[in-house]
């Protein structure tokens, strides 16, 4: 606690603009949300938007972000679990990629040990191949898999990640051994990017949303995305769709710490309810370019629990986990 | 001339009363941040994206080029006058920098700073607005191969020029080689030497070990030799103001610093550091004096600092046609555009014309202010040199454990901070030279990478490195290099034997 109190007043001097003014006094929540990143990435957003959000609404007198970076996540998690546990004040954000994370950094703690609220966006991933390539759908890609898996150079973001997943995924469907695939990781999508435009790869997965530019300017030519049905403005269709029993998205939720119940827990269940049923939430998701992927508390727990499992066996099989 | 016309509206939008506040405030506050260690322009950015919201999108998407510009102009004033570099591109200034500053010409080594940094964004400013489109294209077929035939001269000529003994160099680019291998191994998402600390897992933070050698190191070396052996800056020997001679060792070094710094900053894996240890050597190499490089040489301030800014122009060649930040400051400016539902990418030059156009002119407008802001306060920031010195190193050592607290709050990072000022001050001691390790740290992780996915991509055939023509040449230059002393060494004593 005492380090969250430093860190909050440091931030807090550092920047007295980053904290606003209630709109109106409904509440008089005073929460901090953790973001387990750094500045500038998905959650950080997240958790900005949120703060946003929860004051325009308000559905809490002040917000602030506290980002807590390192380890794909799994630092802000620990710290999260051990110094906030019971605090009715506090929230984190996290995402796929920490499910992931804890999982492949062996890390004590996973999400599993926090109070999901509720599961706030979820951005498709698409699978996309170089506009001169050979490869016009993916049951093409499937069969230039099968032919030889090692030859078939994936590029995307960090490896074990949801990139690496779904190309692990897909390698699978294709009849192919996993832990034979040639997936070559990124920092992000962003340098991946380079690789595929370089022409250096034969199929690349990335969040759509960044490679978006590129798919509409016709030098990336995407053939699925990852998402379970087809999302309005994208072209490419869900591998459901087309045949390959995979779905993946790149979701982001909001939890509580652990050990808080009752009338605590209600209290943010409702301000963050309220929320993500606002029409700024809405809008504000349209804005960043994501993809509502709403459950209250009780699925998405049950989610969590599910998706850990699943995580797990796919980074088992590309051998990223015992 | 289609692009000039554009220029011009955009000028016309830039010029307007409240864009032109918005870059000023953001001059303002990046050379603010850049000035204090670990508070980055990238930490400002993302605490103002909430409050610009309500903003219009030039004006906001203006003041954080502002500031992006700011830091990297902010950082150099620390690293010349303290030692203590605000942000790692800074790291070489502060080599020449400080000696300068200590021998009574702080003045001259701010000023060439400066301008050389006002001359490099100014003339990057202009290629970006004109070779943005084909030079991204160019860019984009930089494979990893190619970026291995870059790390492997930057490696060669960097070796090659710090410290007086190449053994004592090498030894200290090895440790910092020893600490890019920490943390989580991109490619295969392995732990390599986190000995079980979560926080390691990210690797060890090139700001935090930069402030740890040179600030820690240097107070704790200054404290050390205080009682019986007092050291004693000069706070100002001759004028302040650049001389005649300054200025002709200054302008070749701004113009060679640019032309080095915005094409390795346009690579979408560059980076900003790169290209001034390059330019620091080719200073050295070129310098009529180079015996002064090592006591005060104001080329080796002009050049690296000039390459700096000129690869943070450089940096918006990638976000801009392809939405591809390549720096965690250019990361947030992403999401400050996507804030307004503007995706930057190949579509933005045409469909966000006036926008593109506005933040190129106010960037060069924003480059006159830092000058107007940063001559002045020249004269104000050298006053610092006669603060005595325990005051001053007291609040370097409290300016840089908050700036790293501030980046990354953890009790890890502090202890960290601490052990390399530890061993900075027993490198001063026994006189092994600090910056190869921070090099290492830099270079070691991207060459490392860079190794493997070409190897990866070649099925782990080593050829595919020659099979390139590119990268080819850039390892027979490295090679060349590396020879070449050798070989003239032996050529010189070969034709004294026939004489």
């Amino acid at each position: 606690m005492r380090q969250f109190l430093k860190t909050a007043l440091c931030l807090a001097v550092l920047a007295g603009t980053a904290v606003y003014p209630a709109v109106s006094a409904a509440s008089d929540l005073e929460l901090t949300i953790t973001a387990p990143a750094g500045a500038g990435g998905g959650w950080d957003s997240a958790a900005r938007s949120l703060q946003e959000a929860m004051m325009a609404t308000g559905e809490a007198k002040s917000v602030q972000v506290v980002n807590v970076p390192g380890a794909g996540g799994t630092v802000g998690l620990a710290q999260f679990v051990g110094s906030a546990k019971g605090a009715a004040d506090q929230l984190l954000v996290a995402g796929i990629t920490l499910v992931g994370a804890s999982i492949s950094n062996n890390s004590p703690v996973d999400l599993t040990q926090v109070t999901p609220l509720a599961r706030l966006t979820g951005d498709p991933l698409v699978v996309v191949v170089p506009k001169d390539s050979p490869i016009k759908s993916i049951d093409d890609l499937l069969a230039t898999i099968k032919k030889d898996v090692a030859t078939t150079i994936w590029v995307g973001g960090s490896a074990g990640g949801a990139d690496h997943i779904l190309a692990a995924l897909i390698t699978k469907s294709a009849g192919a051994d996993p832990s034979k695939i040639n997936y070559v990781a990124y920092s992000g999508g962003g340098e991946a990017l380079a690789a595929m435009l370089g022409g250096q790869a034969t199929a690349g997965v990335s969040g759509y949303g960044e490679w978006e530019g590129q798919i509409k300017s016709g030098d990336l030519r995407a053939l699925a995305i990852s998402y379970p049905e087809p999302i309005d403005g994208i072209e490419a269709k869900p591998l459901k769709a087309q045949g390959l029993d995979i779905e993946l998205v790149n979701w982001r939720g909001i939890f509580a710490p652990p050990g808080v119940e009752g009338e605590d827990l209600e209290t943010l269940q409702a301000a963050v309810d309220n929320t993500v049923k606002s029409q700024q939430w809405k809008d504000i998701v349209k804005a960043r370019g994501w993809t509502d992927y709403y459950a209250p508390s009780d699925e998405f727990k049950g989610f969590i629990a599910s998706e850990t499992e699943r995580v797990r066996a796919i980074l088992t099989s590309i051998g990223l986990a015992q | 001339m289609d692009a000039i016309n554009l220029l011009i509206e955009g000028f016309s939008l830039a010029v307007q009363p409240a864009n032109l506040i918005f870059a000023a405030i953001g001059v303002f506050i990046g050379t603010a941040v850049g000035v204090l260690p670990g508070i980055g322009p990238a930490l400002t950015v993302a605490l103002l994206l909430p409050v610009t919201f309500k903003l219009d999108p030039g004006g906001s998407i203006i003041m954080f080029a502002g500031i992006y510009y700011g830091g990297m102009y902010g950082g150099s004033t620390t690293a010349i006058l303290l030692n203590t570099p605000g942000e790692s591109a800074a790291v070489v200034t502060a080599l020449e920098g400080n000696k300068m500053a200590r021998s009574g010409r702080g003045g001259p080594a701010l000023a060439t700073a400066a301008i050389g940094s006002f001359v490099a964004a100014l003339v990057a400013t202009f290629a970006l607005a004109f070779l943005a489109p084909p030079l991204v294209k160019v860019a984009v077929k930089f494979a990893p191969w190619d970026y291995f035939g870059l790390m492997l001269i930057a490696f060669v000529t960097v070796s090659a020029t710090f410290g007086s003994s190449p053994l004592r160099g090498l030894t200290s680019l090895a440790f910092g080689l020893w600490l890019g291998l920490m943390g989580l191994d991109q490619l295969t998402g392995q732990a390599r030497l986190t000995f079980g600390v979560a926080q390691l897992l990210d690797g060890v933070e090139v700001t935090t070990l930069a402030v740890g050698l040179f600030a820690i190191g240097e107070a704790l070396h200054v404290a050390s030799r205080h009682l019986y052996k007092p050291e004693k800056p000069i706070p100002v020997k001759g004028s302040i103001w650049m001389t005649r001679e300054d200025w002709g060792r200054s302008w070749k070094a701004w113009l060679r610093g640019t032309v080095i710094g915005f094409p390795i900053g346009a690579l979408p894996a560059g980076g900003a550091e790169i290209p001034t240890f390059l330019s620091y050597t080719m200073e050295k190499k070129l310098s009529r004096k180079p015996e002064e490089f090592g006591s005060g040489a104001i080329e080796g301030v002009a050049g690296p600092e000039a390459a700096n800014n000129a690869s943070a122009a450089g940096t918006l060649v990638p976000l801009l046609t392809l939405g591809l930040p390549t720096s965690a400051t250019a990361a947030v400016m992403l999401a400050g555009f996507q804030q307004y539902n503007i995706q930057p990418g190949p579509l933005l030059f045409t469909q966000h014309a006036d926008l593109v156009w506005g933040l190129v002119a106010s960037l060069f407008i924003a480059n006159v202010m830092l000058l107007v802001l940063n001559l002045p306060l020249v004269g104000l920031w050298v006053k610092l040199l006669r603060i005595p010195l325990p005051w001053l190193y007291g609040g370097i050592l409290v300016f840089a454990s908050m700036g790293t607290i501030a980046a990354n709050p953890s009790v890890v990072e502090l202890l960290l901070l601490s052990a390399f000022g530890v061993i900075g001050f027993l490198m001063r001691r026994y006189d092994y030279p600090v910056a190869p390790a921070v090099v290492g740290l830099i270079l070691g992780p991207l060459a490392d990478n860079a190794l493997r996915r070409s190897l990866q991509m070649s099925l782990g055939d080593p050829m595919i490195f020659l099979q390139h023509p590119s990268s080819a040449i850039m390892i027979a230059v490295a090679t060349i290099a590396l020879i070449a002393p050798f070989v003239f060494k032996g050529l010189s004593r070969f034709q004294q034997d026939e004489d």
